[in-house]
């Protein structure tokens, strides 16, 4: 997908799709394997909720605007890359938790081992070994292992866009089927 | 063992956990203990663990519901790993519903959140003096009193209330309901709310030892023995488990099946009367209409791809099931739909909801309804008996005796409560001759959704099921509906026997594994099989010692068969099929011939390598597979209970 920036600013971010969602976890358990070589779903970025009896979906660090979690962190260990995502300096990150508090979607949790926040990278801090020869760079390996496709990366102007066609399809939609062929 | 010297294992492994655990109920006693490298090559995991440790470790001749009774729980070594349908678990006892080899495998997060909380195998013993339910919680492990909070409760309340008791809504709940608290023989055990090990009564085993609930939950990782090539590996397989080898239960769910095998005249209908049903011809009970009509999300277990469960939702506005939501496939299409002639979907839900929850097999207990259902019709029981009509078609009233057969009230639940083969010989018991006709089970165990009439090869494949009428322990159905052998002749029965030894063992790998028979299409050969458990466990591992090793296991479960009592006449099947045929479709008069069907048997013994006569394992046989232990303990010790 193009990376084009708005007067240079770029909010891209996983989003996942409840009615394709079947709630299998593989994206949490892939989250945790490229990270850490191990697998342990408690240790991803990216979180299955189940609501019985039928709803699933997967959440991800959304990469807010004006993110609370980086202003909510007493230590300062978070901030923000060039791509919007946000990062954690593991030296000053103590694992006190504000962030988790602060964060408005439960997407940031520490990780057990170290007890340092862990947030959603888009993969860019994966292990080599698992990178694909083929393509030759980090990318979020949970659109790609996902079996549904229901994960995608998207700007939140493509996300504006898609809803509004999808709207204007719902409510024009007899005037829109005469021009069908 | 013999066969085993040829591959060394590693002294720690990879996937296994290597952590057994014996509770005895009755004490509180809990130990741990290693499970050896050497054991874990052999006997793999689920299916193996369970085979042996029932023929080492319990007492032959005992009763199932007693507290002689030992109840295996196991896992293979692959949950929590991205290996398609990895977090499978077994159970295995002595089956309460057969008297022979039980056991039951699901799925949902139970083998994933098990293995993290780092167990491989606990085995139960005795029963708890009160009702009490069973915690891992990583190496916090205890039981539980839950006579006040728990006992009574529905599988779906035992499992909320746990998860709310740890603030936890990923807590792996493993429950029996009011059925296995009863110690009905059908009972199953619910897990993330619409996944049952449900067959041959092993809710009532843990009922009988006053275990309600197993709760599990872990923060350990898994690593695997060679992680970059298992990841590409697992890339690969899923990328072919999201294509056409599993598009069947990915799209229309196994309920495709409706159709197909209607068309075959596979498909019971009227408690196997029939195999064909206009029903499905006129798209009224077909997979088809399910998903149009009812079918609002499909549902995955965890680590799996293919999301087979298909939820159906009635509406709001229904007037007697208003928003039920209940998991429906192919079996439960059959057991309350087509085989007690009913075209009501609400009516099937409401049934299977029924079971799930309140905790008997929905196989068991529809099969068990449909014979309720031809008694009826035949006056073998009546109105005054049940107080209601119970014909062909019911639908309040199969809700009735759905719910009474699973709680044993009335005359339903004294009867029916315990399957059909006990539902046989009590009716008999009050004069109600040849009711047994009625009951379609083979060893005891209610038959899936498969009518024999015109399957030669699968009339074999499914008596000779270790655990009783089964097509998950024996897949040769394909055999017929693929058209290998014809399916109407009993020809090449040698032939016939080796093509139906080799589905029965491809099948012990899968449960041993364990994973999931809908992705036993995903892997190239069973050299690929052998691969990823090299990948994962780090025990070199090959095609063929693979393959042995099934076959050791499939014979030593039969030998645990035979221990108990097991004779030829057993390898069965009902005597309806060989005396009623089909009156229309594809096998319009035709029913089993007797010596065809012995013909047909003789040779898969054959192929075996077992006593043609008896059925039974030969010496040769036993030491060739290293079951050198099994020589001269094979005589029946206190006979079938």
């Amino acid at each position: 997908m193009s990376s084009t920036k708005r007067r240079s600013r770029l909010h891209k971010c996983i989003v996942v799709d409840p009615d394709e969602c079947t709630g299998c976890e593989i994206c949490e358990s892939v989250c945790s394997f490229v990270h850490d070589a191990e697998f342990n779903p408690i240790n991803t970025r990216i979180h299955r909720v189940r609501i019985e009896p039928v709803f699933n979906i997967a959440m991800a660090c959304q990469k807010c605007e004006d993110a609370p979690c980086i202003r909510a962190c007493p230590e300062k260990a978070l901030d923000k890359d060039e791509e919007g995502s946000i990062t954690v300096d593991e030296d000053k990150c103590n694992g006190c938790g504000f962030c988790i508090r602060a964060c408005d979607f439960g997407v940031i949790s520490l990780h057990l081992d170290n007890q340092k926040a862990l947030v959603c990278d888009l993969c860019e801090n994966m292990r080599e070994e698992f990178i694909d020869p083929e393509v030759g760079k980090p990318e979020p390996q949970c659109i790609e292992m996902c079996p549904r496709e229901a994960i995608a990366l998207k700007t939140v102007e493509q996300i504006g866009e898609e809803t509004r066609i999808d709207a204007v399809k719902r409510l024009f939609g007899e005037m829109l089927s005469e021009y069908e062929t | 063992m013999s066969k085993s010297k040829e591959i060394t294992v590693p002294d720690k492994l990879k996937g296994y956990t290597q952590v057994r655990l014996d509770v005895d109920l009755a004490t509180g006693k809990i130990e741990e203990s290693v499970i050896d490298p050497e054991f874990c090559r052999d006997w793999i995991g689920g299916y193996g663990f369970g085979a042996k440790v029932l023929w080492d470790e319990l007492e032959p001749g005992i009763d199932p519901l007693s507290e002689d009774n030992i109840l295996v729980w196991a896992i293979g070594p692959f949950p929590t790993t991205i290996l398609p349908t990895s977090s499978k678990y077994g159970l295995f006892a002595k089956s309460p519903l057969t008297g022979m080899f039980g056991m039951s495998i699901s799925s949902g997060s139970v083998g994933a959140q098990a293995r993290r909380a780092g167990v491989n195998m606990i085995v139960f013993r005795g029963k708890a003096p009160e009702p009490v339910y069973f915690v891992v919680d990583d190496d916090d492990r205890y039981l539980k009193p839950c006579k006040e909070t728990l006992w009574g409760k529905g599988c779906w309340d035992t499992e909320e209330t746990l998860r709310e008791e740890f603030s936890d809504q990923r807590l792996a709940v493993m429950a029996i309901g009011p059925a296995g608290e009863r110690m009905s023989r059908i009972a199953c055990i619910t897990n993330d709310r619409n996944r049952q090990a449900g067959r041959t009564g092993m809710g009532a085993v843990m009922g009988s030892k006053n275990l309600k609930a197993i709760a599990f939950r872990g923060t350990k990782g898994t690593k695997v023995a060679k992680p970059a090539e298992f990841y590409k590996k697992a890339k690969k397989l899923l990328d072919v488990a999201t294509g056409s080898a599993t598009s069947k239960y990915r799209d229309l769910g196994t309920p495709a099946g409706l159709r197909s095998y209607n068309d075959l005249g596979m498909m019971p209908t009227y408690n196997h009367r029939e195999g064909t049903w206009e029903k499905i011809d006129d798209n009224l009970i077909t997979g088809e209409h399910l998903n149009e009509e009812w079918v609002v999300k499909t549902v995955a277990c965890t680590d799996c791809p293919i999301a087979c469960d298909h939820l159906a939702r009635v509406p709001k506005t229904h007037s007697d099931y208003p928003n039920l939501v209940s998991s429906v496939d192919i079996e439960l299409c059959y057991s309350f739909g087509t085989a007690c002639g009913n075209d009501d979907w609400p009516t099937i839900f409401k049934c299977i909801e029924l079971c799930d929850n309140l905790g008997i097999d929905g196989i068991s207990g529809g099969v068990t309804a449909a014979m309720a259902c031809e008694l009826f019709e035949e006056g073998l029981i009546t109105k005054k008996d049940l107080g209601y009509e119970l014909p062909w078609g019911s639908t309040k009233n199969l809700v009735r005796f759905t719910r009474e057969m699973i709680l044993g009230e009335g005359f339903a639940g004294e009867i029916f409560g315990d399957g059909t083969r006990l539902a046989g010989k009590r009716l008999e018991k009050l004069g109600r001759e040849n009711a047994s006709f009625y009951g379609m089970n083979i060893k005891g165990l209610e038959m899936p959704a498969f009518d024999l009439h015109g399957m030669t090869s699968f009339a074999v494949g499914e008596s000779v099921s270790i655990r009783g009428a089964c097509h998950l322990r024996n897949g040769a159905y394909s055999l017929d509906r693929d058209g290998k052998f014809d399916r109407f002749a009993y020809d090449k029965p040698l032939e016939r026997g080796k093509s139906i030894m080799g589905k029965e063992d491809g099948y012990t790998i899968i449960d041993c594994f364990i994973i999931c028979k809908f992705t036993r299409g995903i892997y190239e050969s069973d050299a690929e099989l052998a691969e990823v458990y090299e990948l994962v466990t780090g025990i070199p591992m090959t095609e063929e010692y693979l393959m042995k090793r099934a076959e050791a296991i499939t014979n030593l479960s039969k030998c645990f068969n035979i221990r108990e009592g097991w004779t030829r006449n057993d390898d069965h099947p009902p005597e309806k099929c060989f005396k009623t045929a089909h009156t229309k479709g594809p096998a319009k008069g035709v029913s089993l011939d007797e010596k065809g069907y012995q013909k047909l048997l003789t040779g898969y013994y054959k192929a075996r390598g077992w006593d043609e006569e008896t059925g039974i394992p030969t010496d040769e046989k036993l030491k060739e597979l290293g079951l050198d232990f099994v020589i001269g303990n094979l005589k029946p010790k206190g006979g079938k209970k």
